[in-house]
């Protein structure tokens, strides 16, 4: 969105150039309670409001906002999390000029009101205050729910069910919970311990979150129904690497984002050797790829010393699909980008370490599946630039342990799970499916919408099987 | 919190110890493996299933003290506990009855081997197991994988114990015929078994190593290349039959980290040892 438009919206502080390039502390700093106060004040509190329509998890927008307005922070937070169990997250990550804000109605003038700001000081607010946990609703459901995967998805799910009355078990691969939040967003950008404390929220509100378990290896989706769970809801993400196939890939030096962004965020390589988990990186670093992965994985490898960070990107900056905030911190912090440019294969040293990438210009040509103008080798071009880590952010598709291992769960050739948009529900019976798994790499708050709308479903499912 | 309720020197700074964690006891199979994380700042280690205990619910593996990792672990005792515990991971062996089945295993790696040649042998399988070992002092097992098999033979690199070198597996391979192979251990172990092996077709299914973080298919650092086609080891393998590996990417590949994991060990060993322990 354009900046110059927005000029009523209140600024929120950041975290000076030189020296957010040198730590791993969080960019944006958040709104004062004044700040907070002045922003909420320009909301018109529209008796028929648009904003909410953007919000796949149907916050009641202008409520918390008064709230805010009239200074009640925690009453504001309270009513954010009677749909949102995670807004602190969402606060921070949420395309929000893509969603809610898009469609205010101040928005049409282009200087909408900063709602994710909001819900990220209301959310704050209550963490620095000591979180209250709603007491534990009567309930008359009975039955129990298996939850894979910890990420938004699957907490939207878990919370959303665990407040139905049942008993919700979550399954994590990993030894955190949170998913992308843990293991992939940086800390600068999403700090860990708010996400663990939005986990720690899904806890205490009884969810029983079980890390170290990998479903399809430890349990089959089969043997879940058999221990006696009355449904599953699949939420494992898209975190498959997508390589390039093309010569010299699998040099040192070249990562995924995947385990770049793992090694930097979920095993803490920035502080090895006091962690023990290392991470090498030369002076040169390129980044294949535009979207929120490219840009995270720049930045970090910024803050971890690279003297240069280049993005690659076969498009033009038009088409970069990462959001338009990020992009902005990428250019200010010192990132180069070069457009229209495609590795064709990698270069080593003789000790098999990267050395150089033989790129070729692109142009633009006709627009694609995606609506996007398809990018074409301008031949003869190709070009050699020395770098000496890669990096490549080119897109992730489905984990794919779970579908190789249940039968009767029918999936794509993208190896996304098919389920209905409005319930989650699989071709497998009891079985529903949301998030990144369902739809391919997308967003937090599109993986959120699915829990919730799964756990709506699965509720009438399991009432329906009981015979209430 | 997974507790250490047995330990185990089998050799100089080789150890078995049995962990307890129930629900994994009751689903690994042999060849398949775990991944440890001993503190909140550890690194995760991936250790290959040496054994359950289903009655006690404990998992054993075995291990080599080579790293900051690994030294750590070998100063935990019984009773301690390790953080996490993942698993079980990888694909498990093909137990199947192929006939007559040549084992070689380098060092620790006889501790696994030993727990899938139980269940090879327990289809009717015939089973010769070379332990192979830098010198006779890295060797372990040798009596238990005496007893399991039909044939044993013992290689040092040095020829401090039995055959020097792999060598006389050529010799083995000509008076002998088998029907599947097997072999575990560093690279250049897994290199050499399969070069001999090759000359004579013979199928030779090897266990990679390669570097792995989640060990769960999200990061690729484990990925080699198989009969020309990238694979992740942690969810294609870590099995795969070695005449198609490609082993000069994989030993490049698992140097990678080589100077930070001096460095680390070096700290360990001049400051970290006694205080983080
Ligand atoms: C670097 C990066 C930056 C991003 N930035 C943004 C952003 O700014 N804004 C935005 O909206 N979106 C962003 N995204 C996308 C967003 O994070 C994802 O769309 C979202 O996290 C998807 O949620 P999910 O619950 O479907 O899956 P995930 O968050 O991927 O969680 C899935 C979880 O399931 C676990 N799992 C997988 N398989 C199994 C199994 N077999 N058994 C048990 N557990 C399993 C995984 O370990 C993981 O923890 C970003 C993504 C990345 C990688
Ligand atoms: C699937 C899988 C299964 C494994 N199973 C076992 C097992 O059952 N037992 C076991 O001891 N190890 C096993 N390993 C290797 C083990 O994970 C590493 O030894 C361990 O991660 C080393 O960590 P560290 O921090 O102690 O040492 P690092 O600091 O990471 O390494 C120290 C040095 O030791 C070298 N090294 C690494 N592995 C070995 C090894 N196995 N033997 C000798 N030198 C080595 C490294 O190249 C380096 O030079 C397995 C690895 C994988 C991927
Ligand atoms: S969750 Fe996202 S879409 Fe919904 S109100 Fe918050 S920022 Fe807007
Ligand atoms: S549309 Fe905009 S102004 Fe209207 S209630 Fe929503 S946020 Fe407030
Ligand atoms: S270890 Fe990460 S993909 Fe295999």
């Amino acid at each position: 969105m354009d900046r110059e438009k927005r000029k009523h919206e209140t600024p929120m502080a950041k975290q000076d150039v030189l020296e957010r390039i040198h730590n791993f502390y969080e960019v944006a700093l958040g709104y004062t309670e004044e700040q907070a106060m002045r922003e909420a004040q320009r909301c018109l509190q529209c008796p028929n409001p648009h904003c909410v329509e953007g919000c796949p998890v149907e916050i009641d927008i202008p409520a918390f906002i008064k709230e805010i307005k009239e200074g009640n922070f925690l009453a504001a937070s309270v009513k954010l999390k009677e749909k949102n169990s995670l807004p602190a997250i969402c606060g921070r990550v949420c395309p929000q000029e893509n969603q809610c804000q898009v469609l205010c109605v101040l928005g049409k003038m282009g200087d909408p009101v900063a709602i994710g700001r909001l819900e990220r000081f209301a959310a704050d607010y209550e963490r620095m205050k000591g979180v209250t946990v709603p007491p534990k609703q009567e309930s008359s459901v009975t039955g129990r729910v298996a939850v894979v995967g910890s990420g938004p998805a699957g907490l939207t799910a878990a919370a959303d069910l665990v407040k139905l009355g049942y008993e919700v078990v979550m399954f994590e691969a990993l030894h955190a919970a949170g998913g992308v939040l843990m293991y992939g967003i940086p800390e600068f950008r999403m700090p860990k311990k708010v996400v663990q404390a939005e986990v720690d929220y899904i806890r205490k509100l009884g969810v029983e979150v079980k890390t170290n378990y990998m479903i399809g290896r430890i349990y089959t989706i089969d043997e879940l129904f058999e221990s006696g769970f009355d449904a599953v809801f699949v939420g494992s993400g898209a975190g498959l690497p997508r390589f390039m196939r093309v010569p010299g890939e699998n040099l040192g030096g070249v990562y995924s984002a995947n385990e770049f962004l793992i090694r930097v965020n979920l095993m803490k390589a920035y502080l090895f050797p006091e962690y023990d988990t290392p991470i090498r990186l030369g002076k040169k670093v390129a980044v294949i790829g535009g979207g929120n992965v490219a840009m995270d994985s720049a930045r970090s490898a910024l803050r971890l010393g690279a003297e240069e960070v280049l993005i690659v990107y076969r498009r033009s900056k038009e088409e970069l699909p990462a959001r338009h905030e990020e992009v902005e911190n990428a250019e200010a912090e010192g990132i180069k980008f070069m457009f229209l440019t495609n590795p064709v294969r990698f270069l080593g040293d003789e000790s098999g370490w990267v050395k150089g990438i033989e790129c070729i210009k692109m142009r633009l040509g006709e627009p694609d599946d995606s609506g996007r103008r398809r990018p074409l080798p301008i031949e003869g071009s190709e070009f050699i630039m020395d770098v000496d880590t890669v990096v490549i952010a080119i897109g992730q598709t489905p984990n794919p342990i779970i579908q190789r291992t249940t039968k009767g769960l029918e999936t794509t050739r993208w190896g996304t799970i098919v389920a209905k948009d409005e319930t989650g529900q699989t071709t497998k019976k009891g079985v529903y499916a949301g998030g990144d798994v369902v739809s391919g790499a997308a967003t937090v708050i599109s993986a959120m919408g699915a829990g919730k709308r799964a756990a709506r479903s699965i509720h009438e499912y399991i009432m329906s099987k009981k015979g209430a | 919190m997974y507790e250490i309720v047995t330990k185990r020197e089998l050799a100089a700074n080789i150890y078995l110890i049995e962990v307890a964690a129930e629900d994994v006891a009751k689903k690994a199979k042999p060849g398949q493996f775990v991944i440890l994380r001993l503190n909140e700042k550890g690194e995760r280690v991936p250790l290959t299933i040496a054994g359950l205990d289903l009655e006690n619910g404990t998992v054993a593996v075995a291990f080599h003290a080579v790293g900051r990792s690994t030294k750590k672990l070998a100063k935990m005792k019984e009773g301690d506990s390790i953080h996490d515990l993942v698993g079980p991971l990888g694909n498990p062996t093909e137990i199947a009855k192929f006939g007559r089945i040549l084992c070689v295993a380098g060092g620790v790696w006889c501790a696994p081997l030993r727990f899938i040649v139980q269940a090879l042998r327990d289809k009717g399988n015939e089973i010769v197991i070379v332990a192979a070992g830098r010198t006779k002092d890295t060797l372990v097992f040798e009596k238990e994988l005496k007893e399991l098999s039909d044939e044993f033979y013992v290689a040092t690199d040095d020829g401090s114990k039995g055959h020097k070198g792999l060598d006389f597996l050529k010799d083995l391979l000509k008076t002998q015929k088998f029907d599947h192979a097997m072999a575990m251990g560093q690279v250049v172990l897994l290199q050499t078994v399969t070069e001999i092996t090759r000359a004579h077709n013979l199928k030779t299914m090897v266990t990679l190593a390669s570097i792995m973080v989640d060990g769960m298919g999200m990061c690729g650092a484990c990925r080699v290349t198989v009969a020309g086609e990238t694979k992740f080891a942690c969810m294609d393998g870590p099995e795969f039959d070695g005449h198609q590996v490609d082993f000069e990417e994989l030993i490049r590949r698992q140097r990678v980290y080589l100077p930070e994991e001096r460095m680390a060990s070096m700290l360990y060993e001049k400051l970290g040892g006694m205080k983080r322990g």
